[in-house]
């Protein structure tokens, strides 16, 4: 109990302390607010502004958990076929590290002249960077089953699909939540980046166009409603995480 | 030498041929040089429903030949039979408990149980209950949906063991399955084997590095030498059922222990 007051309150004191040492120091040092907004700038920006903020996250949102999704329906079958498969995994792996060497940054131009400027572009690039993640950690849980199960498994006399079914995937699911925490925030990054390179909505977009407009308080604001929404898919990973494994709470410790 | 008791006691027909081992040998390539011999001429038969334990140092091959009885690797050379048929492969008269639990963390311990039934299609209402009474037969009574991450080793072990034995089989392979365990713990499942033992009338072949475990349970000592094993002893324990702590402080106990002792080498 103790112990979770502890995990809220520290964090919480971490921020505070940070948000009123930033305050003061934008105060005593006068700073101009193009520069660097205060937290209540940025507050009242982002109260002022809440509609399109709000309005602006729902295509970055869909962009990024669509693209996320996508990754894993095509990830995780895919990491499964070349885990499972020498003759693939020898003709695929590489291909997949080639492709994954290459920056996605620079890539997203070219999706943009493919996809056109509005969200299939977005989703596309999204989709690029969850994927990688998703494929190299589901792969590794193939591989990782513990030899113990296996033994047991084959003593059975069990089929290669209930191998799978029963032994191989359930224990590499640990391994795929880990890989779609890590690729549903690259996938915020991804539809971002997307929106910066050329587009009509999106956090992204708010963001580029207030700092053109030397409107810093409401950029900063975008980018506090960007960090929330990142945190926001994380959260519903870790969600999906605790109902589809629900022994993964259940140690005593 | 049989003293016929309810709970535990030699089986109605003690001497129906069940396992029979003929010069099993089994080596492992090793790339460059020559092959390990790991097991070289393994020779002795198992009665119908007799608990064996291979007693051998650490290394000699004692899981090396469990696996071979079970199927799961195929010897180099030699015969291997149970109930009269080669063992070519698995089989689901056999049942094994391997060192580790080896129970799924994603599995409560109930599911745990039925997993064998699962494999073999035979998951139902009667499979559930039987499922049950094992639990608590073994004193699992009330953890029936736990996670394996909430109990003890010595509970995930005895929740292993009712794995093992869900499906009935004829023969029950265990490689040191309380080797991870407490002293107090493990004398406590040995009786629990025992029990299990007589009301199932399988026949068990347990793997052991304790001598004092392996004379306490069995009724034959089987004892391997080091590397390259053959057998260098195989004791007939000849102590009445039902066992009890007490036997542990019989002359006739510690003169076993003595001669497994002796047959390892450890003592002249
Ligand atoms: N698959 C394998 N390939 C090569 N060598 C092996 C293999 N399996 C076992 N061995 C070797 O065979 C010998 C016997 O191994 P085994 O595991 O059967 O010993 P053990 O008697 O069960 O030992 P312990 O009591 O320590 O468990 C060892 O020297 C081991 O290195
Ligand atoms: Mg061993």
């Amino acid at each position: 109990m103790i112990k979770r007051i502890e995990n809220t309150v520290y964090p919480l004191v971490g921020i505070a302390v940070i948000m009123i040492a930033w305050q003061a120091y934008t105060y005593y040092f006068g700073l101009n607010r193009i520069v660097l907004p205060s937290p209540t700038d940025i507050f009242w920006a982002s109260i002022a502004n809440w509609e399109t903020l709000l309005r602006e996250s729902w295509p970055t949102f869909l962009e990024s958990i669509l693209g996320f999704g996508l990754a894993v329906l095509v990830g995780i079958p895919f990491a499964v076929c070349v885990a499972n498969s020498r003759v693939l995994n020898l003709t695929l792996y590489p291909i997949l590290i080639a492709t994954q060497s290459v920056p996605k940054v620079a890539v997203a131009p070219i999706i943009l002249v493919w996809f056109g400027l509005g969200m299939q572009s977005k989703l596309v690039i999204a989709f690029l960077v969850a994927f990688f993640p998703i494929v190299v950690d589901t792969a590794a849980g193939m591989r990782a089953t513990p030899s113990g199960l296996l033994e047991l498994a084959r003593a059975l006399r069990a089929s290669p699909l209930q191998v799978f079914t029963k032994v191989q995937f359930p224990a590499a699911l640990p391994f795929i939540f880990a890989g779609s925490k890590v690729a549903v925030t690259l996938a915020v990054i991804g539809a971002v980046i997307g929106e910066f390179i050329g587009s009509t909505q999106g956090l992204g977009n708010t963001l580029l166009t207030a700092n053109s407009q030397l409107d810093s308080p409401l950029a900063w604001a975008a980018l506090v409603w960007l960090s929330a929404l990142g945190i926001f898919l994380f959260g519903l990973v870790v969600l999906a995480e605790r109902i589809v494994m629900p022994w993964s709470g259940a140690g005593h410790h | 030498m049989s003293t016929p008791n309810h709970t535990q006691g030699w089986p109605a027909a003690p001497l129906a041929p069940f396992g029979h081992f003929k010069d099993v040998r089994q080596s492992f390539g090793r790339g460059s040089g020559s092959p390990l011999v790991a097991i070289d001429n393994i020779t002795f038969d198992v009665t119908q429903g007799s608990l064996v334990t291979l007693l051998g140092p650490s290394g000699c091959g004692k899981t090396t030949f469990l696996k071979i009885v079970g199927g799961l690797i195929p010897a180099t050379s030699g015969t291997v039979q149970i109930n009269g048929r080669n063992v070519t492969a698995p089989h689901e008269d056999f049942g094994v408990v391997f060192q580790q639990a080896n129970l799924m963390p994603w599995r409560t311990m109930i599911d745990n149980v039925l997993f064998p039934m699962e494999i073999l299609k035979l998951r139902d209402a009667t499979a559930v209950s039987r499922a049950r009474e094992l639990l608590a037969s073994v004193g699992l009574e009330g953890f029936e949906n736990a996670y394996p991450s909430q109990l003890s080793g010595g509970m995930q072990q005895r929740v292993a063991l009712c794995r093992a034995l869900i499906h009935r089989p004829k023969l029950l392979l265990m490689d040191e399955p309380f080797g991870a365990l407490d002293e107090l713990t493990r004398m406590e499942m040995q009786d629990l084997l025992l029990d299990i033992r007589a009301k199932t009338n399988a026949t068990v072949m347990f793997v052991t590095h304790s001598i004092s475990e392996a004379v306490y349970i069995s009724d034959i000592v089987a004892v391997f030498s080091k590397r390259p094993a053959v057998i260098a002893d195989f004791i007939k324990v000849e102590l009445p059922y039902p066992r009890s702590a007490e036997m542990r402080y019989l002359p006739e106990f510690t003169e076993l222990e003595h001669r497994a002792g002796r047959a390892l080498g450890i003592t002249r």
